[in-house]
């Protein structure tokens, strides 16, 4: 967390507002770090691949457990395309 | 309904009050001038990583969901789960779109996601749909907030009879409207970090504690009946109760932003590097709610539902009454007190922030926009206070003298109608392709759909496609958001068509 706000004129809140639309239409450069976000996607709509009882862990099922992991694998996902997009605006 | 229980009742007013000193004392945090629309409702926009994190943390699990998710585990079992793929995906979600419409709204000044629709597309009307759709959706979430808020309330056995049964309730509204008021959203910011801590200590206390008290996971999940421990397999031709929960996650993480709410904790952050961070930090409050959709479980191995102790709360309260009922029958007092306030805490935080959101886009995209094109900064923010004051107020009254199934329903409609903001916001961030005259159409269109359906079905999320002998049970909200999308795509070549030819300047 010891990131700052780069200087610029976006890091001050009293910039006043531009009538220059143009500037708006900044190109979106997508990475395919973003492929990463799919795999969530497919991994957690799509039912019958966790829709079981069996393994249970801990005495819970896997439906259950399967879907809580990836609510982590997900965050850790995010945390590596964030790292990995980091560099490059 | 049981006693009073004076222990938790103590320890829930004293935090209760804690939060109402803390939130007044907040205008005074990170101190702006708050007669400026921007400080009052927005927070100067200062808020850096970790206190966005509290504030949309706060901001997107409220009370309700703490009551209602439990509550849909507790009646119809594996299908509740939802909630976990929907707070999964919307992150990817949040953070392929947030910070590039942070970064626009930050550098043209816009407090409202109406004031970015607008200045994105130059069509008022069209900013006026996302406006009213907007306040119209939040309204009935913030008197889902204050009926959680009743549900504990009623659970400390304060009498459910009378003008008293009301007074606990009155006066939290009363310390809400009063900081809100005064602090704007410095203070929902500051009593949001409170409120968390408290949710955080309770649900990993009771993940810990509870399953021990019932024997553990293995002998809860055998008392849960074999229809409700999974999803029904489909039969032929059909994708069942798997097509519904995959379009309820899905169609829910595309809805989550779009609200006024949540768009204004994304405003408020300092940078965009901050909502980055926060896309791979707020899962935590996903895990968060998975453990707690367990509670419903729990509360069933429990058997609380047999309990007579609590059979008038069923009665008042349906299943939202099943996790009360577990925490009164397995803790001590003075932990219910905890817990309690924690859930009623985690009613304010986010009435606030709806409050405010609704109130900023009311003075921007109404009153500045059709009554009154140039107020001074005093009167914009004066303006927004007063608009918060009538949407709690507005909402009060829902609580108390609308049936509950009603706000129930429009929070169900809400989704349906706020999904149809989508094009307009989330293109907008990345091109301006749509024609704005598209869009609207393209709105309208999936609110009328969306409404008809959803009363075609007695007001239930899921409506049934019949497409080539298949039947498609699906989310409402995705399968109009999809017509939306489409009506839009087909119209924006047509009407640039047409523009081009009359000399209208089309829409850059």
């Amino acid at each position: 967390m010891s990131y700052s706000t780069p200087p610029g004129p976006d890091s001050d809140p009293r910039t006043p507002a531009s009538t220059d639309p143009a500037r708006a239409s900044r190109p979106y450069r997508l990475s395919w770090w973003y492929l990463l976000f799919l795999v969530q996607f497919v991994a957690v709509l799509w039912p019958p691949f966790y829709n079981r009882a069996d393994p249970y862990w801990l005495g819970i099922p896997f439906f259950y457990w399967y879907q809580l992991l990836w609510v982590v694998i997900g965050g850790l996902c995010t945390a590596v395309v964030y790292l990995a997009t980091r560099r490059s605006p | 309904m049981n006693h009073p229980q004076w222990v938790a009742l103590t320890i829930f007013a004293a935090l209760f009050l804690f939060v109402a000193w803390l939130g007044m004392r907040a205008s005074r945090w990170r101190r702006g001038d708050l007669d400026q629309l921007q400080e009052w409702g927005l927070g100067g926009r200062r808020f850096g990583t970790l206190v966005t994190w509290f504030l949309v943390g706060g901001d997107l699990y409220t009370a309700y969901t703490f009551i209602a998710v439990p509550a849909l585990a507790f009646g119809a079992g594996a299908t509740a789960f939802f909630a976990v793929p929907y707070t999964i995906l919307a992150y990817p979600i949040f953070f392929m779109v947030f910070p590039r419409l942070w970064e626009i709204c930050h550098r043209e000044g816009y407090i409202t996601v109406a004031d970015f629709v607008r200045g994105r597309f130059g069509n008022r009307w069209l900013a006026l749909a996302i406006t009213v759709t907007g306040i119209v959706a939040t309204l009935p979430y913030i008197a889902l907030q204050l009926l959680g808020l009743q549900v504990v309330i009623a659970a400390l056995g304060i009498g459910s009879v009378g003008i008293a049964s009301y007074l606990p309730l009155l006066i939290a509204f009363v310390i809400l409207a009063l900081f809100t008021h005064s602090s704007g959203l410095r203070a929902p910011a500051s009593i949001a970090i409170v409120k968390d801590i408290l949710i955080y200590a309770t649900t990993l206390t009771a993940i810990v504690y509870l399953p021990m008290r019932l024997g553990g996971f293995a002998h809860i999940f055998a008392a849960v009946p074999r229809t409700k421990l999974l999803l029904e397999a489909p039969g032929p031709h059909s994708t069942g109760s798997y097509g519904a929960y995959a379009t309820m996650a899905l169609g829910s993480a595309l809805a989550l932003f779009l609200y006024p709410h949540a768009i204004t904790g994304v405003l408020s952050s300092s940078s965009s590097r901050a909502l980055k961070r926060n896309a791979a930090l707020l899962p935590s409050y996903s895990l968060l709610l998975g453990l707690l959709v367990l509670m419903g479980f729990f509360a069933i191995a429990a058997g609380v539902a047999q309990n007579p102790r609590f059979a008038t709360g069923f009665h008042l309260y349906g299943n939202s009454f099943s996790v009360p009922a577990l925490f009164l029958q397995l803790f001590p007092g003075w932990f219910v007190g905890i817990a309690f306030a924690a859930i009623g805490i985690g009613a304010l935080v986010p009435a606030a922030i709806m409050a405010i959101a609704s109130a900023n886009l009311y003075a921007r995209n109404i009153h500045r926009e059709f009554i009154d094109p140039q107020p001074s900064e005093r009167r914009e923010s004066r303006i927004a206070k007063s608009a918060a004051l009538v949407i709690k107020l507005g909402a009060l009254a829902f609580v108390l003298w609308v049936p509950t199934d009603y706000a129930i329903y429009l929070q169900l409609l809400g989704g349906i109608w706020i999904i149809q903001t989508l094009p307009a916001v989330i293109s907008g961030a990345f091109t301006a392709w749509f024609n704005d005259w598209a869009l609207l159409a393209g709105w309208a269109l999936g609110t009328i759909t969306g409404t008809a359906m959803a009363f075609a079905t007695h007001l239930t999320p899921a409506y049934t496609l019949h497409v080539a002998g298949w039947s498609l049970p699906g989310y409402t909200a995705l399968y109009t958001l999809v017509l939306n999308l489409a009506l839009a795509a087909l119209l924006t070549p047509l009407f640039e068509g047409i523009a081009a030819r009359t000399g209208r300047p089309a829409t850059s």
